[in-house]
């Protein structure tokens, strides 16, 4: 099972008190294992193997939305009856598939064997599998392990879970370094922007996990400093500070704003001048805040309610408060790590209402009183919602299209004003 | 363990959901992790439904795990019994909760409910969706048409005089293929026969009805997959007759009507010698010759599979050139048509093999599932889908039924259509050299944007650019037996696509039969002449 203490939640100075509305009931929201779609295009050779049920197989081409039918790089060992009668007989059948698969894809070099809730309950150690299995195909595959399980992640958190379970095996970095890290899956193309802007200002050494490929994984160690480019990364945060990196606290870069203060915090701390920031940024800058104008009009006092889904939506919420004037009623979130996110929260309003968990029938009577202008929410709800005259957005949009950076900042706030759009155009 | 990428059917209470969601006044408690719920965006998102299913899914957690799941699971119930109010619910474990064995069919007992609720035992790990839809379905019957069954022993009364016979429509569930439409189109063929429908389930059906399934003279089983077993046990418990055949296709269809006019008397003649579809003459036309011997490959459910490969061949004068199911209970049945065929059964949930098997016979055209849409893609062939598992696209907005006679005009304009048309193959034929004839353009009625992949819909562009599609198809890979001369490769490259792998295969198992060390032009137009078209 993945690490789960609870993080330490020191009061950040500025952070704001906020009640906190906790609920426990159905959750409408994925597992961790969905992570995996996005994340075995990221890192290029490797393999994600779930050792699962058929649901868990079910869930991975249903999440995909439609069926993504090349041969992708994950699949699911299907556990059955005789798995399930012993677990030495799991282990031995898990061998057997692990052998089938790396002959016949010999281009795999990284396999993560991916824990779910079966695997999860019937205590199979895919750590010690791991090991086991790294006996035999090391060097040439390296063979890690984290858990997806929905009776321990949500969505992204298995992201978070997969990027932890590299840190312990990233190269030591050289000291004193002057690294920078970026941390959490981007679009190639938001990497590639970010890269050229912090070699602009001055800051080289800027490397990212999770690397395209296993072989160009970063090296870390005591000096190190990393930013968060995705909010749900509370274990690989942990895991980090363990290898002695220095965690710097930012808003996370969504918009024209939150980019710029996302880069300024990095730019701090590397010494450089404000003057030769403000070089650097201002024309990207000046074309994001040119883009959101575009849509400050359509979306301004537009009133918003978030349904729990990625983490992403404490800074989503910031983000269209603070750039484009919109009005969030309530901002659900699966998980709420209050230290990571006191410098969004000290930018929501007041009288917003932060949820954590989910009850999805209590939250939809909340959602029902309030009518707001636009909910964000996960597919089972959308459609349904839309029926009842509420306009949504598709939350698993925002995880799946490049958001981050200022060149992006216009495509995200069209993603808001899209689905208004739309209700005003059709006539039927 | 058994590895899998993609899967033709989901896991058993998958099967439970599309019988909850199919009807009304039903409510599912199923005990589950988080994440379960994705469940939910297969009929919210692909079948496009107004409403979330029924479903009320436990949500336990890892940290729960040492504690009192089996109170959440009450506490679950009684919420949704009190915020859903249904008729009747089912109750039941997904696949993780089968493994922690908290009984919810014992404990929704003990909370003594005021509505039946019937407990289902779905094994997850060793049955799939069809299975747990077949068995949800009967245990529903049973529970709540039981408590009307006669005596056994007790023959069935003779219909009273001058009252219409009476049918129940049997199997249609949500997120089924085409089953929206079929319930109409079978709905208006028996009423044409002066049949009344009694009763159509799961389909927009209350628990309550359930209890008047025995009133009907007969059972109309629509889909085997999900409604055999319970079409079975009505027949044991109120002597109700079934029909057997599933009326796809033209033949079918009348073989169908003569069933129902022989179980309930009514003269079905009129209805059969009309001619109510417009496929008999379409495919009688001549410029129908053309699909003369086009060579199919056809994979399903074992309904639609057994259905669209006796259309194939006896109402569009295809050649079945495979024949397989992933409806491992239908097995039999599907070995034994495809003995007819002249070819094996492929019983398969691997769709590895099923593309492998596709290779192997190079067909022309595919009537498969979404899976073998894809895999269709991949080889550049045309392909037309004919069963579930389904996609947004297998609910179209216009009525597109597959059974009766409307069903057999949809068979005939879906299947032709993926089809280089007639003329466009002779002069494919005749100017290979012809640059726009190339192997990267499609057929010229899918647009030149289609290139290389006929049946590709163009909002699925992004997704075939990922790089492990650029792999070339097997048929391309000679096996080093035989070598081909350069002649002899430059002439077979004139040869159509859509048959080049064929022809490979057969000159160089010619040439090996003859133990020929080279393959040159000669040996192509000898092997030609020896194999035929």
């Amino acid at each position: 099972m993945n690490e789960l203490s609870p993080i330490q939640t020191g009061q950040a100075p500025g952070c704001l008190e906020r009640p906190v509305l906790r609920e426990r009931g159905q959750r409408e929201v994925f597992c961790g294992l969905t992570g995996i779609i996005w994340l075995h295009r990221k890192i290029q050779d490797a393999f994600f193997l779930i050792v699962g049920s058929r649901t868990c197989a079910h869930l991975m081409q249903s999440a995909a939305g439609v069926m993504i039918f090349a041969e992708p790089r994950f699949g699911t060992a299907i556990m059955e009856e005789k798995d399930l009668a012993g677990l030495a007989d799991a282990n031995e059948e898990l061998d057997k598939v692990v052998a089938r698969l790396l002959e016949r894809r010999p281009d795999i070099k990284l396999l993560f064997l991916v824990g779910s809730c079966p695997s999860e309950v019937i205590k199979l150690d895919l750590a010690r599998a791991a090991q086991r299995l790294s006996g035999t195909y090391a060097p040439d595959v390296r063979i890690l392990n984290y858990s997806g399980s929905g009776i321990e992640t949500t969505f992204t958190e298995g992201e978070d879970a997969c990027l932890a379970s590299l840190v312990p095996d990233l190269p030591e970095a050289d000291t004193p370094t002057d690294d920078l890290l970026i941390v959490g899956a981007l679009a190639d193309v938001v990497e590639d922007q970010f890269t050229r802007l912090f070699h602009a200002l001055g800051i080289n050494n800027v490397s990212f996990l999770p690397a395209r490929n296993a072989a160009s994984m970063p090296a870390v160690g005591p000096g190190t400093r990393f930013l968060l480019a995705q909010p749900f990364l509370t274990e690989t945060s942990r895991a980090l500070a363990r290898r002695g990196a220095v965690h710097l606290p930012a808003t996370f870069p969504l918009g024209a704003e939150g980019t710029n203060a996302w880069l300024k915090t990095a730019s701090d701390s590397f010494g450089i001048s404000c003057d030769h920031f403000h070089e650097v940024t201002a024309a990207p800058a000046a074309r994001a805040r040119l883009a959101l104008d575009r849509y400050r009009e359509q979306l301004a006092g537009k009133s918003l309610f978030f349904f729990p889904d990625s983490q992403l939506e404490i800074p989503l919420a910031r983000f269209l408060h603070a750039e484009l004037g919109m009005m969030p009623l309530e901002v659900g979130t699966p998980f709420l790590n209050k230290q990571l996110m006191a410098p969004e929260l000290d930018m929501l309003p007041e009288k917003v209402l932060v949820s954590e968990g989910q009850d999805v029938d209590k939250q939809l009577d909340r959602c029902h009183a309030q009518r707001p202008d636009i909910t964000v929410c996960g597919l089972g709800l959308a459609n349904p919602l839309e029926v009842e005259g509420l306009t949504t957005k598709w939350s698993i949009e925002l995880v799946f299209t490049p958001i981050q950076g200022y060149e992006q900042a216009g495509d995200l706030a069209e993603l808001f004003a899209r689905p208004l759009v739309r209700r005003t155009r059709l006539e039927v | 363990m058994q590895l899998t990428v993609w899967t033709y059917e989901g896991p058993p209470h998958v099967g439970a959901m599309r019988i909850a969601t199919a009807m009304k006044g039903l409510h599912y408690v199923l005990h589950a992790p988080q994440g379960d719920t994705y469940a939910d965006l297969l009929f919210t998102m692909i079948e496009r439904r107004k409403e979330r299913p029924p479903v009320t899914y436990t949500t336990f957690q890892a940290r729960d795990l040492g504690k009192d799941t089996a109170e959440l699971f009450q506490t679950a119930a009684r919420d949704a019994y009190e915020r859903f109010k249904p008729q009747a619910m089912i109750v039941g474990a997904s696949c993780t909760a089968e493994l922690i064995q908290d009984d919810p069919g014992g404990l929704s007992k003990a909370m003594d409910l005021p509505i039946p609720v019937v407990p289902l035992e779905l094994p997850s790990y060793s049955k799939k969706e069809n299975w747990g839809a077949s068995e949800t379905f009967y245990q529903l019957v049973r529970g709540i048409a039981g408590a009307y069954a006669p005596e056994p022993g007790t023959e069935r009364a003779p219909r009273p005089e001058g009252q219409r016979p009476s049918a129940n429509l049997l199997g249609p569930t949500a997120l089924g293929f085409r089953h929206r439409d079929d319930v109409i189109e079978i709905t208006r063929l028996l009423g044409r026969l002066g049949i009344d429908v009694n009763v159509v389930a799961p389909l927009d059906c209350q628990p309550a009805e359930l209890a008047k399934l025995g009133d009907a003279d007969f059972n109309v089983v629509m889909y085997p997959e999900i409604a055999q077993t319970a079409a079975n046990w009505l027949k044991r418990a109120f002597k109700q007759p079934m029909t057997k055949t599933v009326p796809i296709g033209v033949g079918a269809t009348k073989q169908f009507i003569r069933e129902i006019a022989e179980i309930t008397g009514v003269d079905g003649d009129a209805l059969i010698e009309g001619e109510e579809s417009r496929l008999p003459w379409y495919s009688r036309s001549i410029d129908s010759t053309y699909l003369t011997g086009k060579r199919v490959f056809v994979f399903g459910d074992a309904t639609h599979a057994l259905a669209a490969a006796k259309a194939a061949e006896t109402e569009m004068g295809f050649k079945v050139v495979g024949l397989g199911t992933y409806s491992r209970e239908f097995a039999r049945d599907v070995r034994a048509a495809a003995n007819d065929y002249g070819v094996e059964a492929l019983i398969t949930d691997d769709y590895l093999e099923v593309e492998q098997a596709i290779i192997d016979a190079a067909p022309e055209l595919v009537l498969g599932t979404q899976m073998e849409r894809h895999i269709a893609k991949r080889l550049g062939i045309g392909c037309a889908v004919i069963s579930a598992p389904v996609h947004v696209q297998d609910y179209p907005a216009r009525y597109s039924p597959q059974m009766g006679f409307e069903g057999a005009n949809v068979l005939f304009d879906t299947w032709v259509h993926p089809l280089v048309m007639g003329l466009e193959e002779h002069l494919l034929g005749m100017f290979r050299d012809d640059f726009e004839f190339s192997d990267e353009a499609g057929p010229s009625h899918h647009g030149h944007a289609a290139a290389n992949r006929p049946a590709a819909p163009a909002q699925e562009a992004e997704q075939i650019t990922v790089p492990e599609l650029v792999h070339e198809p097997a048929i391309a890979a000679a096996d080093g037996a035989c070598a081909w001369t350069v002649d002899a490769e430059q002439e077979l490259k004139k040869i159509p696509f859509f048959v080049r792998g064929k022809a490979r295969r057969n000159t160089e198992s010619y040439a090996a039969q003859n133990g020929l060390a080279e393959i040159t032009l000669e040996t192509l137009y000898d092997a030609k002449a020896h194999f035929g078209r």
